[in-house]
């Protein structure tokens, strides 16, 4: 019984998932992250897409405070 | 495991983190971004007087107030609360995703680490590469620091920088991989934070300080704001990275226990 249920996951070998499984997840959430982090960090500061301020300010605290450059 | 459940893992870590730094935040960020803004609008103020007909700021540098006098705008309780939560909370799910992308190529593929230390190792190498790296050579800085002039340039030096370090990991990764095949885990090792200091290293050399810092502002402030903006990426990594190493834990656990499982039934 002890045999069906054991627990010690070291007696199994890590397997490694291959890269073309991965890539398209890989590149799906990277365009995200580029997007996402774009409109955090730089959207109406060294760049603008939407004119007036409005993105700019609703972030404007975090922007500072998670190291982004602001003003 | 596979793909899909890591990026699940890494989303769910990276918006628990998120919002753990958003209180962080409020805690340890916001009493020095008040405290930069009230000196920032007694140092507008007398310019606000003579030339009151800016309607958009567009002198020295102050290129935008903050909420308060702005009509429509946005008030600094929204910036310090539901914006502010905003941003972390996106910052930090999309950090979760590429933390859970990332530990999904790394497990198994370190030697005979198991997939929970190699993601263990996946955020702890992100935090350093992400936000300390970038944090010593171009520390944050608090409003009423910086040149509206100079935004353009320094978002490329942020941004550069930060690309640098995160590609010199990957580069000290290949190279620890490649010298594991014929030395030890230790030398390996060694090797990777070698290659990734020098590259960081030079690239600190290289490019451009920047100094922007006026001398009248209070070093208590600028040094509060910066431990508070290190404190608050810290706070959002660390929760990232203890809830994703648990979640791969319960999930390598389920696994390796089918396998066993398995194996016991099929040697029956």
């Amino acid at each position: 019984m002890s045999q069906l249920n054991p627990t010690a996951p070291a007696t199994v070998a890590p397997v490694s998932i291959p890269v073309r499984e991965l890539a398209p997840w890989a590149l799906f959430a990277a365009l995200l992250a580029v997007v996402v982090t774009y409109f955090v960090g730089a959207e109406q500061g060294a760049f603008s897409l939407i004119s007036g301020s409005d993105v700019h300010e609703w972030v404007h605290d975090g922007r500072h405070l998670l190291g982004f450059p602001c003003h | 495991m596979n793909a899909r459940s890591f990026l699940i893992n890494g989303l769910i870590a990276g918006l628990l983190g998120g919002l753990i730094a958003f209180v962080v935040a409020i805690g340890v960020g916001e009493p020095a971004i008040d405290d930069a803004i009230a000196l920032e609008e007694s140092a507008a103020a007398p310019a606000e007087t003579e030339a009151h007909s800016h309607a958009e700021g567009e002198e020295e540098g102050h290129t935008h107030s903050h909420g308060d006098e702005e009509e429509g705008g946005i008030t600094r309780g929204q910036q310090a609360g539901p914006g502010l939560a905003t941003a972390t909370g996106l910052i930090g799910v999309i950090l979760g995703g590429l933390v859970g992308i990332a530990a999904a190529f790394a497990a198994g593929r370190f030697g005979r680490l198991s997939p929970v230390a190699t993601t263990a190792l996946v955020a702890g190498a992100g935090f350093v590469a992400v936000v300390l790296v970038p944090w010593l050579k171009y520390p944050p800085n608090p409003p009423a620091v910086g040149s509206g002039d100079t935004i353009g340039e320094r978002t490329a030096l942020y941004f550069g920088f930060l690309a640098i370090s995160v590609l010199a990991v990957l580069a000290a990764v290949i190279i620890a991989r490649q010298v594991l095949a014929s030395r030890s885990a230790w030398t390996a090792t060694a090797v990777a934070g070698a290659v990734y200091l020098a590259v960081v290293g030079i690239a600190t050399l290289v490019m451009a300080p920047i100094d922007e810092v006026p001398d009248s502002f209070p070093a208590n402030t600028l040094f509060e704001f910066r431990v508070g903006s290190l404190l608050t990426q810290a706070s959002l990594w660390l929760v990232l990275g203890v809830v994703l190493t648990g979640l791969v834990h319960r999930a390598w656990t389920r696994e390796a226990a089918d396998v066993a499982r398995r194996e016991a039934a099929a040697a029956l």
